[in-house]
């Protein structure tokens, strides 16, 4: 048993957290989110120079041959410095592409997914707000040899400055009907994206498909084929999402420690009051046992082992854990965390988006639930 | 990174569990944190240590000079997890875990020769003589006293919480030796001889009705120099330095995964209002959220032990360990109650209990589990200072 990354991923990690205090400070955060333009252009540009995007395509098709687990660790480290960039999004693209994509579509798409040029996003909640894809409502019903897609999603991750989209809509009717996943271009005739007043601070928004026409070569996989890869690109997600809570809790607690050691009240340091730091202590368990719980599960989809139970565990428990540490940090920040002035809120406001993104505590304890066969 | 068990380990963990299916019968199995045996269970237990001398199991993990096998701490949790999981019963081991090993570090050659193989060999139990009524947490300020005098040292005092001293053959003990000194520097270890006169045992009985835990009366007890392990005034740090072999707590893993087990098994099978159990949506939340909980409590304890088996001292990771997996222990008794209902009263003994009566059983024992061996507030106090470096008051 062995919980150590390999040397590599320690450089990795390194690096990448020295890029990130070097080029995403918060300040670049504040800029990205109050000027309303979405996400850092410049930001990601600088990291597709560094090859970022194109770590986890594989190396026939121009990306960098990385393991799942190697994407996590970059992904915990935007998440620390909160990197407003569609990094998730289109990872889970280029898995999307790679897993169920045609030859044609691999060739087209991953050089340009990897070298960051075309932003891809996807589209997987509608206005019933199911994080069941059984749910999905947006129809895509054949016309000659094109799909018409009708719908509309809801919170789509970076979706006013995304390039394209995959699209999940359901093909046939009744009982015989099953979802496809649909490849569709920002520019296409019927496609009107608007933003969304949201909590997270990082952009979500509604993504309109009116009567979009797609060709047999814009299917991601086989018709009917959505559900299956639609449930290992959630699961992805999910993972991922966790390793970004994961950077996102650890800044928190770290802050919150440094705080707790400076703040001074009563003439000490307010962190050598117990009951600071049992608060303290139980904000760095539930951020330990976040963290091993969101390995094993990054470890174990990047080995292709089955982990739909640990997924769940891991997605459940960060969905709490990183909200409950954030509230926590403002009880010890006391009034200052609760400003713009300080950068807690920041935190607080993505833990609050992360929570519910690929599915929040509730789903997952019921998928869990499931899985042992209650 | 790879969570795996080897193939090795893995067929190692049959062999554990094939051993336990095999010698365990239902009747000798404990609840769910073996606080208290029957009388049967604990001679049964004595057995049990024989067999696991024969297979070299019992001390698997001390070396192989002191009569071990040098068993990885891998090894190790495997094992310790797996013997928790399907309750077999044990005598609590403080010999194996706590003084053997101080022994082989700080014993003499004599003491090394008298004692380890009586530990291998499962002759006689130990137990522990820290605690006092007024030195709980705060144990460096205990007060019994042993006195050089003549070739010998005189044990004056009281000890307290001594798990099992009723049926021990020796008391790891620790007095203090040298008043004037600063608390933490006037302390010593002794290995001292229950039948040695002056030594007096008066079991307490436990909430739970039985006994476990025993008060020691130690009234101008002689004992020899011998009795002295390590240096003198030493005590102190020698108790903080013996904690190298597996401390990852994951027997309390093991078996609050087996009161998890159970309660699924329970709701799986049984009805409430013609519903069963399990199709209740706030039942199948509190499950997944103990299982989540579990899952989380066993990867802590993973860690500490991937720690030690890199040859790294674990602090603050084995406190977070230890209140985690001792407060899950007591959410595990808890919900399984609230599940149970009108049903959790039934005792074990009572023929209509479910879960054979261990759901109360815990709720009951495991209240301990949060106070003993370093209360939830002391592992927190170690997490903060030692894990986060805030400040010492």
């Amino acid at each position: 048993m062995d919980f150590d990354f390999t040397e590599n991923q320690g450089v990795l990690r390194k690096s990448a957290r020295q890029f990130l205090t070097g080029k995403c400070p918060t300040s670049l955060v504040r800029s990205v989110e109050e000027s309303g333009v979405g996400y850092g252009a410049e930001l990601w540009e600088k990291m597709a120079e560094l090859g970022w995007p194109s770590l986890a395509v594989a190396e026939e098709f121009g990306g960098g041959g990385g393991t799942f687990l190697d994407v996590c660790i970059l992904v915990e480290e935007m998440g620390r410095a909160l990197a407003p960039v569609p990094f998730i999004p289109v990872v889970l693209s280029q898995y999307a592409i790679m897993e169920a994509g045609s030859a044609e579509q691999k060739k087209k798409l991953l050089p340009d997914l990897a070298s960051g040029k075309l932003k891809m996003t996807l589209g997987l909640y509608e206005s019933g707000f199911s994080f069941d894809p059984a749910a999905i409502k947006t129809g895509a019903s054949r016309k000659g040899d094109q799909y018409i897609l009708k719908g509309e999603k809801q919170l789509v991750p970076f979706g006013l400055i995304a390039d394209a989209y995959l699209i999940a809509a359901r093909v046939g009717k009744g009982a015989k009907s099953g979802f496809s996943l649909f490849l569709v271009d920002r520019n296409a005739r019927g496609l009107t994206a608007s933003g969304a007043r949201v909590i997270g601070g990082e952009e979500l928004a509604r993504v309109r498909l009116d009567g979009v026409s797609v060709g047999e070569d814009g299917v991601v996989g086989g018709a009917g084929e959505g559900e299956r890869i639609l449930k290992s690109l959630i699961q992805r997600g999910a993972v991922l999402k966790c390793a970004e809570m994961i950077g996102g809790a650890q800044w928190v607690l770290d802050k919150t420690v440094e705080y707790a050691k400076e703040r001074v009240q009563f003439n000490q340091p307010i962190g050598s009051f117990q009951a600071v730091q049992h608060r303290c202590a139980n904000m760095a368990l539930i951020c330990d046992g976040a963290r091993f719980a969101s390995y094993q599960a990054a470890w174990l989809k990047g080995e292709g082992l089955p982990c739909e139970r640990e997924v769940a565990i891991a997605k459940a428990w960060l969905s709490e854990a990183y909200t409950r540490i954030c509230l926590d940090a403002h009880q010890v920040h006391g009034a200052i965390g609760f400003t713009k002035e300080y950068d807690l809120y920041l935190y607080t406001k993505r833990a609050k988006a992360a929570e519910l993104a690929f599915g929040d505590a509730r789903h997952h304890y019921e998928a869990l639930a499931n899985c042992m066969g209650l | 990174m790879d969570l795996r068990f080897t193939k090795e380990e893995e067929k190692f963990r049959q062999e554990v569990i094939a051993f336990i299916e095999r010698e365990v019968p239902p009747e000798m199995r404990v609840d769910y944190d073996a606080l208290d045996f029957t009388q049967e269970q604990f001679e049964f237990a004595g057995l049990l240590d024989r067999k696991l001398v024969e297979r070299g199991w019992l001390c698997m993990h001390w070396p192989e000079e002191y009569g071990g096998q040098g068993a990885s701490v891998t090894k190790q949790v495997l094992f310790n997890e797996e013997m928790a999981f399907r309750g077999v019963p044990s005598r609590g081991h403080m010999g194996i875990n706590i003084v053997g090993p101080a022994i082989m570090l700080y014993g003499s050659h004599e003491q090394k020769k008298k004692f380890l193989p009586a530990i291998t060999q499962a002759e006689y139990e130990w137990c522990q003589g820290f605690s006092e009524p007024n030195s709980g947490s705060d144990l460096a300020s205990l007060k019994t006293t042993a006195k050089e005098e003549g070739d010998g040292y005189i044990v004056n005092g009281q000890k307290i919480w001594s798990s099992r001293a009723h049926h021990a053959g020796y008391c790891w003990l620790l007095a203090r030796t040298d008043a004037e000194a600063p608390k933490h520097k006037g302390l010593s270890t002794f290995a001292v001889d229950m039948k040695t006169p002056g030594v007096t045992i008066r079991p307490i009985v436990t909430i739970l009705g039985s006994t476990h835990f025993c008060e020691l009366f130690f009234d101008k007890v002689r004992i020899p120099k011998e009795a002295l392990v390590g240096e003198k005034n030493r005590g102190w740090y020698q108790a903080m330095g013996t904690l190298s072999f597996e401390r990852s707590g994951i027997n309390r893993v093991g078996s609050v995964r087996r009161a998890l087990c159970d309660l699924i098994e329970y709701v799986k099978t049984h009805k409430r209002d013609g519903v069963v159990l399990s199709r209740d949506p706030l039942v199948r939340r509190e499950i997944a959220e103990l299982a989540t909980e579990v899952e989380v409590a066993r990867l802590l304890c993973y860690r500490v032990a991937w720690l030690q088996s890199k040859g790294q001292v674990p602090s603050y990771e084995s406190s977070m360990a230890r209140a985690f997996g001792h407060e899950l222990s007591q959410k595990v008794a808890r919900v399984g109650m609230k599940i149970l209902g009108l049903e959790s009263q039934f005792m074990p003994g009572d023929g209509q209990a479910a879960i054979e009566g261990n759901v109360g059983r815990s709720f009951l024992s495991t209240i301990c589990n949060s106070i003993r061996s370093g209360t939830s507030e002391i592992q927190r106090n170690i997490i903060a200072q030692r894990g986060l470096g805030l400040p010492r008051k």
